[in-house]
């Protein structure tokens, strides 16, 4: 691994810290889609900036892209209090009009100038170790401008969560109650909404807008299958993202495209997996869990069947267990595996094909009919 | 980055525009109404890797093929973010949010793979995000009609279970519609209006062309049909005015942004002046009532007044009015007011007292609310 590679992998390390961190946020306060508006309309700001300083690279330009992003949530929460337009609506509407501002004005005044419209959609992040873009200092070299930029957000970040821990997390889960105990939770709100944008600035400029969205959304999201703990949330979301970073960079580098694709790619896999496979709230182990739950009631409905008719007339036709999928009204090979579970269990037996209770299956009927009768 | 690579008849480029536009307007209806303003986007932006493979795999440009590959990843990702907002506790919007930018993602990671091979063609990421209006030929307008006859056709047929399902969930399931069913139907229309549209406007204006009309037409009316028709109409109309503006100029100024700030401009206009359901108009209701409502508290402030101190046939002044009045500043209007309507007369200089007319009115006014004034 070069140097050059290792620089690469530090600096998308670092911005999928960055974003996870505002992530877990905006996953749980349900503003995720606030992030695609943003990273859509920080455009217009790079664009007017450019204009008024006339200079690519001028830091205004990102002191323009942040406020036009948090200009943007204003507007949709601006937009939402009119009470006319719904909150999906009103982002729908805000960030295209804004983007499509920004295009017509790149179009109109700036012919010869080159906004490369590939490098702000997929980010430069593989010029990251070019000369031009390290950071210098008194004869050392720093590493790249933006890996040093990336860790300042983190800082700022990390500060902002830690500084607000107990307020972000009462007006995160409870809003009504936050506002009860006298906080107003509009200032946390703001303060959110501007290290989402400032985050989402700095990384656009390293990988581009469509990943910004891919790692605040999907690292905490992933993160979110996996535990209840805010706290754990955010460490999680953070290796998540770290992972993502690595992966997706050797993908891209074994297929030879681009490093933002590929890491919103590895993003999407992780989450997918997690998905149906997280120990707890993955798909597969809720569907197990539905299954065996069932299976333990269908065991529990069956012995007290059997309690019911014991010692009757009926029992030899009732408890017969080539018939007893009629009675029962089940599924004929269900009823023969769950008959075979009770004797296995040792809470029945069979005799002549006629099912018996032993202590043990009397005990257990008796109980989920205890069960049913606290219930009701 | 927008030339046109060719100078079609504007006409064509007419026709396409606007009907898609009158497409997207009414079937965004549906969207907007259901809260799901926002699927349209993740969806036009989830088709990228579709476009690609089906590139890939036909190895031609042709639009069927594009449009097939389309179709079939907007699909996947519809049915993604329906799947993972039911299925697990990620809340829909996180749900659309993934969807959108890991599909991007992949496709962008697949568009870098494919242009690094020697063989390919560049397919332009530019044109997939802002559309190609100006190139729009008979041929794409045939096209799109193919697609956005059965599409209406559709809606017509399924209107009273789009409506149900808009408006009332749980009644239409309690009534034994499929409702999921209507779910996916409707994600599944949406991703052919896409589809047919993406390589005509683009990414970013397919997600404003399903949103601006219909919130534009929900502030005129109150009735579906109207509201349906009235987005098709909006749509319809800055497709329109937007190729024709962006083709008036020698320079080329593309079409999808300028439609796009046009129907942004009827959506303002809408908010702000509709009536009922405009801003303008709703303050100056507001304004109204609150002079009625105050009027109304002078006269029964007067009365009670009056009879507190009963017997004597005298008046009180409008200092004693302004002291127990909310709004001090507006009791001499409404007392002007109250003197022309013949609610209430001058006893002596200064001094009033409310008429029979004006007890009459008044218990008219508070008799209905339930509450006749003793």
């Amino acid at each position: 691994m070069t140097q050059a590679q290792l620089e690469i992998q530090l600096l998308a390390m670092a911005t999928a810290v960055a974003c996870s961190l505002c992530g877990v946020f905006l996953v749980l306060r349900r503003m995720s889609l606030l992030s695609d508006a943003i990273s859509h309309t920080v455009l217009i700001g790079i664009v007017i900036a450019f204009f008024l300083t006339g200079d690519m690279t001028s830091p205004w330009l990102l002191v323009g892209a942040t406020t036009a992003g948090v200009f943007t949530v204003l507007l949709v929460e601006g937009l939402q209090k009119t009470g006319v337009v719904r909150e999906d609506a009103a982002i729908g509407l805000v960030f295209p009009a804004l983007f499509s501002i920004a295009v017509l004005l790149i179009s109109i005044y700036s012919k010869n100038v080159h906004l490369d419209m590939d490098a702000v959609l997929v980010g430069k992040i593989a010029l990251t170790p070019l000369p031009s873009r390290r950071l210098e200092f008194g004869g050392y070299d720093f590493g790249p401008k933006s890996l040093a930029l990336m860790i300042a957000i983190i800082i700022v970040n990390i500060g902002f969560i830690i500084l607000f821990f107990k307020e972000l997390k009462v007006s995160t889960f409870d809003p009504a109650f936050s506002k009860a105990i006298g906080f107003n939770p509009y200032w946390i709100h703001l303060g959110l909404v501007l290290s989402v944008s400032t985050t989402a600035v700095a990384s656009f400029d390293a990988v581009g807008s469509i990943l910004v969205v891919a790692l605040m959304a999907a690292p905490a999201a992933t993160a979110y299958l996996f535990t209840d703990k805010l706290s754990i949330m955010l460490v999680w979301s953070c290796i998540i993202g770290m992972l993502c970073a690595v992966l997706g960079y050797w993908l891209a580098h074994f297929l030879d495209a681009s490093i933002a694709g590929s890491m919103a790619t590895v993003a999407g896999i992780l989450f997918g997996l997690t998905f149906f496979f997280a120990p707890e709230r993955g798909l597969f182990s809720v569907w197990q869990r539905a299954k065996i739950r069932d299976r333990k009631f269908k065991l529990a409905l069956l012995l007290v069947h059997l309690t019911h008719h014991e010692g009757t007339i009926r029992e030899l036709e009732e408890c017969n267990i080539e018939s007893l999928h009629l009675h029962l009204r089940w599924d004929e090979y269900e009823t023969r595996s769950v008959a075979f579970e009770a004797v296995e269990s040792f809470c029945a037996s069979q005799e002549n094909k006629v099912l018996k209770l032993t202590p043990k299956g009397r005990i257990i009927a008796l109980e989920s009919l205890q069960i049913g009768t606290n219930l009701s | 980055m927008f030339e046109s690579l060719s100078v079609p008849g504007l006409g064509s480029v007419v026709a396409g525009t606007a009907l898609l536009g009158f497409l997207c307007g009414t079937l965004g209806t549906f969207a907007v109404l259901r809260k799901q303003s926002l699927m349209g986007d993740a969806i036009s932006h989830a088709c990228l890797p579709g476009l690609i493979l089906a590139f890939l795999l036909f190895n031609s440009k042709e639009s069927w093929a594009l449009m097939l590959g389309a179709a079939i990843s907007g699909t996947i990702a519809a049915m993604a973010i329906l799947g993972i907002s039911r299925f697990s506790r990620v809340k829909e919007d996180s749900a659309l949010a993934i969807t959108l930018s890991v599909f991007f993602g992949f496709g962008l990671m697949l568009l870098t793979w494919v242009q690094r091979r020697p063989d390919a063609a560049q397919a332009g990421l530019a044109r997939f995000l802002f559309g190609q209006a100006a190139t729009l030929l008979d041929r794409d307008v045939w096209l799109l009609a193919a697609i956005a006859i059965p599409c209406l056709i559709t809606v017509f047929i399924f209107w009273k279970h789009f409506q149900l399902v808009c408006f009332d969930r749980s009644f239409a399931q309690s009534l034994g519609f499929p409702v999921f069913f209507i779910d996916v139907l409707l994600s599944l229309l949406l991703v052919m209006v896409i589809v047919a549209g993406l390589e005509t406007v683009g990414v970013v204006l397919m997600s404003a062309l399903l949103v601006a009309p219909a919130v534009a037409a929900r502030q005129w009316t109150n009735k579906l049909e109207i509201m349906a028709i009235l987005a098709g109409i909006f749509g319809a109309f800055s497709g329109i005015a937007g190729a024709v503006l962006s083709n008036i100029g020698k320079t080329s100024i593309p079409t999808g942004p300028v439609i796009v700030l046009f129907i942004t401009l009827i959506v303002f206009l809408s908010i702000l002046f509709a009536p009922a359901r405009g801003i303008v108009w709703l303050q100056f209701k507001h304004w109204r009532d609150s002079k009625v409502l105050q009027l109304d508290s002078v006269l029964s402030n007067l009365l009670n007044l009056a009879r507190e101190h009963s017997g004597k046939q005298n008046g009180h002044s409008m200092a004693m009015l302004k002291g127990i009045s909310s709004n001090p500043s507006g009791v001499p209007r409404s007392v002007h007011k109250l003197l022309e309507m013949g609610l209430v007369s001058e006893v002596d200089k200064g001094l009033y007292i409310p008429t029979s007319k004006g007890a009459e009115y008044l218990n008219e006014k508070t008799s209905h609310m339930g509450a006749p004034l003793k």
